[in-house]
């Protein structure tokens, strides 16, 4: 920046600004603050309410209980197999065809470009998509309704084109002449040479999976069932306490106390891996938002 | 070049086949689109027919605009109808503006790092679910334990034992407030990015002219970013038809039904917890049409006001 004297009323509006983000910074992390310090509060001590800035009678028993529970231990697996599954297929999928849209001589390269782009604005909406997924391609209650339906999607493969539009050229083309076809060079010299972009979509990817809970409940099954979608049973039925008891032959003191530990180990992978792939999702967004 | 100049001259069969590695790449996901997105597309027809899922949508029974007859004499609909605008119009005033508000005082911190510290933190929130942030708010606001109801009490803004996510009037602020909460960082990144691309030598030539803080926001800032505020403010009014399905399906309760009953929950109810596809999708149709009118509205008004549109 540049050097000028500031004014007595510059100097308190850039206190007041700092003061109102650190403030806005306190509304931002509080909720997950409270959830951490109320998890490790002993169950039947926190139903008294008033925990705010630390836990009052400190406790595992909440996380004891939940990793007992075979239910949550199960959906465990299920979110993180199709996390790790989901987002490896997606990448690779997607980046397929943001690479072969990206080479000018593509035959029919404008068309498929303009059908990925329509798919933007217009869709056929749930239910219809459903009945395809559910009753024609028979997929419900199938682990691979959670994959093949999530394989592509036009807003990571623009900005996988976009990328791949910038490599430079002569490295591939030298490839060719020494007899190297398109799948060698796609494998071998562009997707290492394109981490930034990969992990960026792989993270818009993985985020997806392990937030999902609506297709879950639309395709899975007992089996199936994924975390969030415990969590959100857990949630509902906690919103009516007298029905919390019944529903999960639990207490309600319990099913608070489930609810609370669930959320952090839920959350936890999310704030954990946050800090260190904060600057990947940025990336997608500039580079989506040049295109659009 | 050379395959260009010699490609007229070539039968279509020998070129796919000179390109059949390229092909090999992109077909897969050209079919996936067809089968995912067009299909689908195409299922929108089970709105003007009887759809049974035995006879399914190629053998159907038509039965012409009955279904959307139907929806214009149910009160729910209408109902839900009114809702979503209520609330997509409460979160167009009040969160279409804050991000573009936050991106301001952003830039006007004084520490770059403290001002990256908070540019991360609120960034946060969008990549939780939200389950969690609906399972935050039954947490903070239980008539019991929760902090912020304590905190109300307190001051007396609320009676003992109030059920907040019970009450249909604090059911619109809550939407709109957590909506803010969870995407006030995110949403801002893009006009942080348009300020950052402003040529500095403005703002000395406005320190120069004697122009205050609060004058070179007005007259340097808030030009620059008009492009990207029309953009976006066409795009959510595109939007204002549909809620987010996610936040409205989750924070409802039986309490709560009449203030939550939006259009994407009712389309979902009745045609997938109900088994009424056809009824279902015929709401969905609605959306759409709507969607499209408003979009093209908000555009052709853009570019007669502010020379700016979309298309």
């Amino acid at each position: 920046m540049f050097a000028y004297n500031r004014s007595i009323g510059e100097r308190s509006f850039d206190w007041l600004n700092a003061l109102l983000m650190i403030g806005l910074c306190v509304v931002t992390l509080y909720p997950f603050y409270n959830i951490v310090i109320t998890s490790f509060n002993d169950p039947t001590d926190a139903a008294r309410g008033g925990i705010t800035l630390w836990p009052r009678q400190f406790s595992i028993d909440n996380y004891k209980m939940v990793f007992q529970d075979e239910g949550i231990i199960r959906a465990f697996i299920v979110t993180i197999a199709r996390t790790v599954i989901g987002t490896a297929t997606a990448v690779l999928f997607t980046a397929a065809f943001a690479y072969g849209v990206s080479k000018n001589e593509l035959m029919g390269r404008k068309a498929f470009l303009l059908m990925a782009i329509f798919t933007m604005y217009f869709s056929g909406g749930i239910i219809p998509y459903y009945l395809l997924v559910a009753k024609y391609l028979h997929l419900k209650g199938s682990f691979l309704a959670y994959i093949i339906p999530n394989l592509f999607n036009v807003f990571n493969a623009i900005i996988m084109l976009t990328f791949f539009k910038g490599l430079p050229k002569e490295i591939e083309e030298s490839a060719k002449i020494d007899g190297a076809n398109e799948l060698r060079i796609f494998w071998q010299l562009v997707l290492p040479v394109s981490k930034p972009v990969l992990a960026t979509v792989a993270l818009y990817n993985a985020v997806f999976h392990w937030n999902s809970w609506y297709d879950a409940m639309l395709f899975g099954s007992e089996k199936l069932v994924t975390l969030q979608q415990i969590l959100m049973q857990i949630i509902s039925s906690n919103s009516n306490v007298s029905l919390a008891a019944s529903n999960l032959g639990l207490g309600s003191v319990t099913a608070a106390s489930l609810k609370l530990a669930t959320m952090v180990i839920t959350t936890v992978p999310i704030v954990l891996t946050y800090p260190f792939v904060q600057k990947y999702f940025v990336q997608g967004v500039m580079i989506g938002s040049v295109k659009g | 070049m050379r395959s260009r100049q010699a490609a007229p001259g070539r039968s279509f069969a020998k070129r796919f086949w000179l390109q059949r590695y390229l092909m090999l790449l992109t077909l897969p996901a050209v079919a996936w689109m067809i089968v995912f997105n067009y299909i689908p597309m195409y299922g929108i027809v089970i709105a003007f027919q009887e759809y049974t899922p035995f006879q399914g949508f190629l053998h159907s029974p038509w039965i012409g605009l009955a279904n959307f007859r139907e929806l214009f004499n149910d009160p729910t609909f209408t109902q839900s109808l009114s809702n979503t605008f209520k609330i997509s119009i409460a979160k167009l005033v009040f969160g279409f503006p804050a991000p573009i508000l936050l991106a301001l005082l952003l830039n006007e911190l004084v520490y770059k790092r403290f001002k990256r510290i908070v540019q991360s933190l609120t960034y946060l929130p969008h990549f939780v679910s939200w389950v969690l942030v609906v399972g935050f708010m039954y947490t903070l606001l239980d008539p019991d334990t929760g902090v912020i109801t304590r905190m109300l009490e307190t001051l007396g803004l609320i009676g003992p034992d109030t059920m907040l996510m019970g009450d249909e009037k604090a059911f619109l602020p809550l939407v709109v407030f957590t909506e803010v909460w969870k995407n006030i960082g995110w949403n801002s990144i893009i006009y942080l990015a348009a300020i950052a691309g402003i040529d500095p030598q403005l703002y000395e030539a406005g320190v120069m002219d004697g122009a205050n803080r609060f004058q070179r926001i007005w007259h340097i800032t808030l030009p620059a970013l008009k492009p990207t505020i029309v953009i976006l403010l066409i795009l959510s009014i595109g939007g204002l038809i549909n809620s987010n399905f996610d936040q409205m399906y989750l924070m409802q309760n039986s309490m709560t039904q009449d203030a939550a009953n939006v259009l994407s929950v009712y389309s979902y109810e009745m045609g997938l917890v109900l088994g009424r596809f056809s009824y279902g999708t015929a709401v969905g149709v609605f959306q759409s049409v709507v969607a499209f009118i408003l979009m093209y509205a908000a555009n052709y008004g853009s570019r007669k006001l502010t020379k700016e549109s979309l298309f």
